[in-house]
């Protein structure tokens, strides 16, 4: 186990340094002038090359690239333009913020699609299953950001029962101390259910308009696992044997229609990850998405740098957790590794 | 699963889901503070909240202005539909409690009792570092100092502990208005010193996360792209105790979001809306909402005149006649704008700006002039446009392409990203295009001067120009200087004129600056700066 492992992350290295090279080339290459940008609109030609040097963007791009790479060696990623403040910083602050919402949009999305999937393999046909159709071809053909804004003007606007879409907090309440990052964790250890309450009502939309998102794959996978796995001999013969059915569904069925269910939950999330983004553009969240498109726009190099790079970093451990993952379920995997 | 305990699972969820969605009951300690709280919603926050930065942004001008002191700001008169105005020509002290203006020099004695934040008392010491500071930083605020012809550390002299004088380079009648704008804030020089190191002496990296100033508000968090909060400085003396104890400022990025916050009551003011959003608002009038013009403002459309076709006049002009002025008023500013086209003909030049031209939408007159300049059957051409403002922009810019296109001009569109379009100005290279240009010091000479005069700054988008122009403009400044009406009048008429009849550049409209806020909301004010003075406010 822990040699796979190993052999994982030796992998993952080349991967790495290919983002390395490839966000570093990417952001030079991008139109704008960062100089221009933050000048101001007053700027003389002067003041456009005072700011230059002072970016040190007068370097060729060799020397910029070295001195960079140097920089994140040390374990530092630089400085936004935008908001000022070293990205490292930024991203540690910001990422618990796009996890807290995004793992839990994947959990409501979870507790919702599979059995909504397992009922549709075992009743295909039935109201169940057309139900599943409907919902899942629903969620998946809106965008999430309209999502987003739908649920906003009627749960927000019209019905008032949701709080302001003013990120992760009601502006009256304090942050709690910071322990994990989670506010719905570090809200419980510092014994404030006032606070924790806030938090929860206000993760309920953003994540409900992920988990409707990422239904869809999920469902559907479950179902076309399980069906697959159902009319296999191994079922019919515990069937035959006068299993009961909770049984035969749950204990043999289930676990070996998991496979697919794992690798697609995998690529959910990454997509969520990427429709974060929107997401958090909508409810004001505080997270990496919104952190990144802001940089993107105004063409600062270091954070779209870090994101990239944090991104990159967070979907090797993702895949391998999810490799390890296999190995828990299906022994053969264990085996092959 | 049986059929029914889906079900019951199924509705225990929603059950579940809906529970924590009840309105919470508020703490009383938390309405109070709801009452002496301002909460603000806008699209972009702070990068930096000292105006002296590296590339600070605009919403970083708005925690300068609250956060820090000047010498001297301006009174304020009754504008527009009664919105309190600033007023252009007369000052008050604010850290100033006497102003001496000699012939060739102005002297400020300080208030006495004048506090920075941590306590220390503000000293002639400051204010002279502080200046010094703002004229040798470099970037924007010593371009902006230079307007007023404040350029050198020279020109600050220390009396005694509670006066200073500055001298004038030369008489220019802009010198007590600038030090009255953003940029001469007075900065806590002892506590500044202190954290700076040799790399950065002017200690930028320490008043960018921090403000360090003596004015009405101090900021207690800042979460760079989330939250600023503000708290009152219960000592100032710059003017009376603002009512507002605490300011909490929130970045919304999705206006629909913004706009929904305001209409359920949640946040106290927002800007930057859709115009439509406040054309609405206003029509539903369950908010307050102020639009004012912009002073010295003005949004164009620009010719490229160094190349063809737009170095000939009459193309210029022909362009001018086919601009479907009033489409562009009713579709894509809502009509929350001042026209600044179809002045009657025999109107008489005003010695003011802006002002309209007599330009109207007048294809028949458009297709003439377009002939006789050799362009019977037009041209092809690109149209740009700011991506960042594109809301306004892109239609703007669709209009006028179909427009063009009736007296023959075929446009391809060309739309810039934000962060490229300072660089795109400053090639000077697009023959055609739509801007703004708004100046603080409210004065047409300053307009002319960065937007028309030969020595081509940035703002001389056209690359325009013209012997007689530089003249009646230089002769417009120094007129003011001294002080003579008669030729300072002849002059401005002369150069609005021919910027008209030149017509490098075709002002559409003045746009306006559009707050909403709850009806609880009072005290709003205009300022030049166009951002928020949380000091007049009150709410309930």
């Amino acid at each position: 186990m822990l040699t796979m492992i190993g052999k994982r992350l030796m992998f993952a290295i080349p991967s790495l340094i290919g983002v390395v090279i490839v966000t570093f080339l990417l952001t030079r290459a991008l139109p704008g002038d960062p100089a221009a940008y933050f000048a101001g609109p007053a700027a003389t030609k002067e003041a456009v090359e005072q700011i230059r040097k002072k970016l040190g963007l007068d370097r060729p791009l060799i020397e910029q690239f070295f001195r960079y790479t140097n920089d994140l060696a040390h374990g530092d990623f630089g400085n936004s333009l935008t908001t000022g403040q070293p990205v490292a910083a930024e991203i540690r602050n910001r990422l618990p913020a796009s996890a807290e919402l995004t793992l839990l949009g994947l959990v409501v999305s979870i507790v919702i699609a599979i059995p909504l999937g397992v009922l549709a393999a075992t009743r295909p046909g039935s109201w169940v299953d057309h139900l599943c159709r409907v919902t899942t071809t629903a969620g998946v053909s809106l965008p999430v950001f309209f999502t987003g804004l739908v649920l906003v003007y009627v749960f927000y606007f019209q019905l008032g029962w949701s709080p302001a879409p003013l990120g992760r907090l009601d502006v009256f309440y304090s942050a709690p101390p910071t322990v994990t990052g989670f506010y719905l964790i570090d809200t419980l250890i510092a014994r404030d259910l006032e606070a924790f309450r806030s938090a929860c009502s206000q993760l309920i939309l953003p994540a409900t308009t992920l988990a409707i998102f990422s239904l869809a794959p999920i469902a559907r996978m479950t179902r076309a696992s399980m069906l697959a796995v159902l009319s296999s001999e191994f079922v019919r013969t515990a069937r035959a044997s006068g299993l009961s059915p909770a049984t035969v569904i749950v204990t043999y069925a289930f676990r070996n229609a998991m496979l697919p269910v794992i690798t697609t939950l995998s690529m959910v999330f990454s997509f969520l990850l990427g429709a974060n983004v929107l997401v958090e553009k909508v409810f004001a969240w505080p997270g990496i998405g919104s952190y990144a498109v802001e940089a993107l726009i105004s063409s600062d190099f270091a954070p779209v740098q870090g994101f990239v790079l944090t991104m990159a970093v967070m979907y090797v451990l993702l895949n391998l957790v999810i490799d390890i993952l296999y190995g828990v379920i299906d022994p053969r995997v264990r085996l092959e590794g | 699963m049986k059929r029914r305990d889906f079900l019951k699972s199924v509705s225990g969820l929603a059950a579940g889901a809906a529970l924590p969605a009840v309105p919470s009951v508020i703490s009383s300690a938390r309405a109070d503070a709801r009452s002496e709280t301002l909460l603000i919603v806008s699209e972009g926050g702070p990068n930096n909240l000292d105006i002296h930065g590296v590339g600070t942004n605009v919403p970083g001008y708005e925690v300068s202005w609250n956060c820090y002191d000047r010498l001297v700001s301006h009174e304020m008169k009754s504008g527009p539909g009664g919105v309190p105005y600033y007023d252009r020509d007369k000052f008050k002290g604010e850290l100033a409690e006497d102003i001496k203006i000699d012939d060739m020099s102005v002297t400020f004695k300080l208030k006495k009792n004048a506090k920075f934040h941590d306590g220390a008392p503000v000293t002639a010491k400051d204010v002279k570092w502080s200046l010094d500071r703002a004229v040798s930083v470099g970037g924007f605020p010593t371009f902006q100092m230079s307007a007023g012809s404040l350029t050198k550390p020279e020109q600050f002299v220390v009396i005694d502990d509670y006066t200073v004088r500055v001298d004038f380079l030369k008489k220019d009648r802009l010198t007590i208005p600038d030090l009255a704008v953003i940029v001469p804030c007075i900065i806590n020089s002892e506590l500044v010193k202190k954290n700076a190191s040799e790399k950065d002496p002017w200690g930028l990296e320490f008043t960018k996360q921090q403000t360090a100033g003596s004015g009405a508000y101090k900021v207690t968090k800042w979460t760079a792209g989330t939250e600023v909060v503000m708290e009152r400085n219960d000592d100032w003396v710059g003017g009376p105790l603002p009512k507002i104890k605490r300011v909490i400022w929130r970045m919304v990025p999705q206006a629909g979001n913004r706009r929904a916050l305001l209409e359920r009551g949640d946040a106290d003011i927002s800007y930057e809306l859709p115009f439509k959003d406040f054309q609405e608002m206003k029509a539903s009038g369950k908010l307050n909402v102020v639009s004012l013009p912009f002073s010295n403002g003005i949004q164009y459309i620009g010719m490229n005149v160094t190349k063809p076709p737009f170095d000939n006049p009459k193309v210029r002009q022909a362009v001018a006649y086919a601009i479907p002025y009033q489409k562009i008023m009713d579709a894509v500013m809502f009509g929350l704008a001042n026209p600044m086209f179809g002045a009657a003909k025999d109107k008489p030049t005003e010695v003011a700006w802006p002002q309209p031209h007599k330009y109207n939408t007048d294809m028949e007159k458009a297709k003439a002039l377009l002939a006789e300049a050799g362009y019977a059957n037009g041209f092809e051409t690109t149209i740009s446009f700011d991506l960042n403002f594109a809301g306004v922009n892109e239609p703007l810019c669709v209009l006028v392409q179909e427009s063009l296109a009736q007296i023959g001009i075929k446009t391809t569109i060309n739309k810039v990203p934000g962060a490229n379009w300072r660089t795109e100005l400053n090639k000077k290279e697009m023959p055609l295009f739509t801007n703004v240009f708004s100046g603080w010091l409210d004065y047409p000479e300053y307009f002319f001067y960065w937007c028309y005069h030969g020595n081509n700054s940035v703002f001389n988008t056209m690359s325009y120009k013209s012997a007689e122009m530089d003249k009646l403009i230089d002769g417009a400044r120094v007129a003011a200087a001294t002080g003579d009406i008669a030729t300072y009048d002849a002059d401005v008429k002369g150069f609005v004129d021919l910027a008209y009849s030149d017509i490098p550049r075709i002002p559409l409209y003045q746009p306006f600056v559009n707050v909403a806020m709850q009806k609880n909301i009072s005290g709003y004010q205009y300022w030049f700066h166009r951002r928020l003075d949380y000091r007049a406010m009150a709410k309930g």
